[in-house]
């Protein structure tokens, strides 16, 4: 079993890792400034239904994945009362990569909250302060206070979600399939293989690429935090 | 310039009702901790919205509850100098120095940056960031910062209660530089008697939200209804003129005509400077003492005298046209028969007055 280690990636697991790649790429970056906005505004804001949000954002934390899959093939589906609309405008996520993405952001984004949520509380408010009473105007405080200052937090709660993403299986399996080439991600991919008898090496293969690569998220994300935090300091 | 502000704020358990000029100069906001100062300069910056209130410099309106106006703090071309310095951690000396400058307007009147690191002694931090700097450095980049935002109006939040005595010797003369050279008004809050007696040029007294007392500082300070704020340092502010340095290191200075010799004081003949003297440094005498060591000698009238609840009295003394005021025992007063209207002798003694209590101007 332990030769299909030695042995190089087929084509088709390629673009599983490929595939991976690029759904949690997309996922990270497009949920990371909605991720600050709803991390701020928890941590900052007094309003009404706060706690309502914050429930709704780790919703997919608590929730069977399945579930979360299946709620979302309700809503954007290509019958799904969101789904629909998207389709006339030309968006479609079901069976789609686009689907996988978003899945995979869901799934991923009460981490990412999490993370720039404790951030954003460890920024003193004096210092926005101290910024407002020298003329700069709210969002002028937040790009050169507050969101520098935030860095280290968004850094690392980006590399969560993205590994997080990186690992997404039970939504994104309900929601979107497992269609080799179209929405089979590497743990998808790894499920399938493990299905198929004498594909052990293949599902070996793919495991070592998954540990690698969550491995290197972790690592890259521990120095590029340290670094900035150094910066944020003030030394 | 004048600030003229009029606020009322009901926080349940305590309320501000207050209204004050400040005169160009700085003007003190005198008061215990919980006498409402920190909540009044918060919301002359906007900070905290009042209830109800009128704030403007001159005829620019800050605030006007009745009209619906409000400017945020950003809007209110504002340099704050905070207890606790607040500078950007993340950013250097230089980039805290110009974060102001750069959401003045354009045609906004500035001090010169060069004007400003020359007098703060700042030009050789510029590179350093915030945490690598000392207690007194970062106060000092903090006023910079105030000052090159351009401001209309600089407040100073108590900026030397987080200092040890020696980083506020070092901090102290920078405000009086401010106070003399910058022509911006400055309103400036403190609990200390002694920051008070050689900063302010105007004094307003709060207690529990209500201002008790305001004017000039001179004027204020030899008040015995302000004293007990402040007890421990209670005294009166002197305004002299030094006459002649003596060979012994005493200074002569001349105080509504009488003589009043002092350790060397650091200003040239012909100069005027602040002197303050504090009530328990004053002793009192019915009759021309002789044979005392002490070097000075003031004729005096009391005016009030003002007995404590403890065996201490406070009495108010006219010297010309200036106030003093002598700490004494109630035992004492009895035993002389002081009675307001008498003319009595103030006896201090030259090595009394604390270097740190005589300033410039």
């Amino acid at each position: 079993m332990l030769d299909g280690l030695t042995q190089p990636l087929s084509p088709a697991e390629w673009s599983a890792v490929a595939l991976s790649l690029r759904v949690s790429l997309w996922a990270t970056l497009v949920s990371l400034p909605l991720g600050v906005f709803t991390a701020y505004a928890l941590a900052r804001w007094r309003f009404p239904g706060r706690e309502l949000l914050n429930g709704l954002v780790h919703l997919p934390l608590i929730l069977p994945p399945v579930v979360t899959g299946y709620l979302l093939l309700l809503t954007f589906g290509t019958r799904g009362p969101v789904g629909g609309l998207l389709q006339e405008v030309g968006i479609v996520f079901a069976f789609r990569w686009t689907g996988a993405a978003l899945a995979a952001g869901i799934m991923a984004f009460p981490l990412m909250v999490r993370a720039i949520r404790l951030s954003v509380e460890a920024v003193d408010p004096k210092l926005e302060e101290a910024a407002a009473t020298l003329g700069a105007p709210r969002l002028w405080v937040f790009a050169t206070v507050t969101l520098p200052m935030i860095l280290p937090g968004v850094i690392a709660g980006a590399i969560l979600a993205f590994a997080k993403a990186m690992g997404e299986f039970g939504a994104t399996i309900t929601f979107v399939s497992n269609i080799p080439g179209q929405t089979q991600t590497l743990p998808s991919a790894i499920y399938a293989f493990l299905q198929v008898p004498g594909a052990e090496g293949a599902a070996l293969r793919l495991v070592l690429i998954s540990v690698v690569l969550a491995l290197s998220a972790l690592l890259a994300s521990e120095l590029l935090a340290r670094r900035v935090a150094k910066r944020v300091a003030g030394q | 310039m004048t600030l003229s502000v009029a606020l009322r704020h009901d926080f349940g358990s305590f309320s501000l009702d207050v209204g004050f000029e400040a005169p160009p100069g700085l003007t003190v906001l005198f008061g215990r901790s919980g006498s409402g100062k920190t909540t009044l300069i918060n919301a002359v910056a906007g900070l905290l919205r009042p209830d109800a209130g009128r704030i403007a410099v001159d005829d620019w309106v800050l605030l006007d509850s009745a009209a619906g106006r409000f400017l945020p703090p950003h809007r209110r071309r504002l340099g704050y100098i905070f207890q606790e310095s607040r500078l950007f951690p993340h950013l250097t000396v230089k980039q805290n120095l110009r974060y102001g400058g750069f959401f003045a307007p354009k045609g906004a009147k500035r001090e010169s940056e060069a004007r400003v690191l020359e007098m703060l002694g700042i030009g050789p931090l510029l590179e350093r960031r915030p945490g690598a700097l000392s207690g007194g450095e970062k106060s000092r980049v903090a006023i910079g910062r105030a000052l090159l935002a351009a401001p209309r109006l600089i407040l100073a939040d108590e900026p030397l209660a987080a200092l040890d005595e020696a980083r506020k010797a070092e901090i102290l003369p920078y405000f009086e530089r401010l106070r003399d050279e910058v022509e911006t008004p400055i309103l400036y809050v403190s609990h200390s008697a002694a920051e008070v007696a050689r900063l302010a040029t105007h004094v307003v007294v709060l207690q529990s939200g209500r201002v008790i007392r305001q004017g000039a500082a001179a004027e204020v300070l030899g008040d015995p209804e302000v004293t007990p704020l402040g007890a421990h340092a209670a005294g009166a502010l002197l305004e002299t003129r030094v006459v002649a340095h003596h060979a012994d290191g005493l200074s002569e200075l001349s105080v509504e005509g009488q003589r009043l010799l002092l350790p060397r004081v650091s200003a040239a003949p012909g100069q005027t400077l602040r002197v303050y003297v504090e009530a328990a440094d004053v002793m009192l005498a019915t009759q021309r003492p002789e044979h005392i060591s002490a070097l000075n000698l003031l004729e005096v009238q009391i005016r009030a005298i003002r007995m404590g609840d403890g065996p201490g009295a406070l009495v108010q003394l006219s010297l010309g046209g200036s106030a003093l005021l002598a700490r004494v025992t109630r035992r004492s007063v009895e035993g002389l028969g002081l009675a307001p209207g008498q003319r009595v002798f103030a006896v201090l003694k030259a090595v009394s007055v604390a270097k740190g209590n005589v300033a410039g101007r």
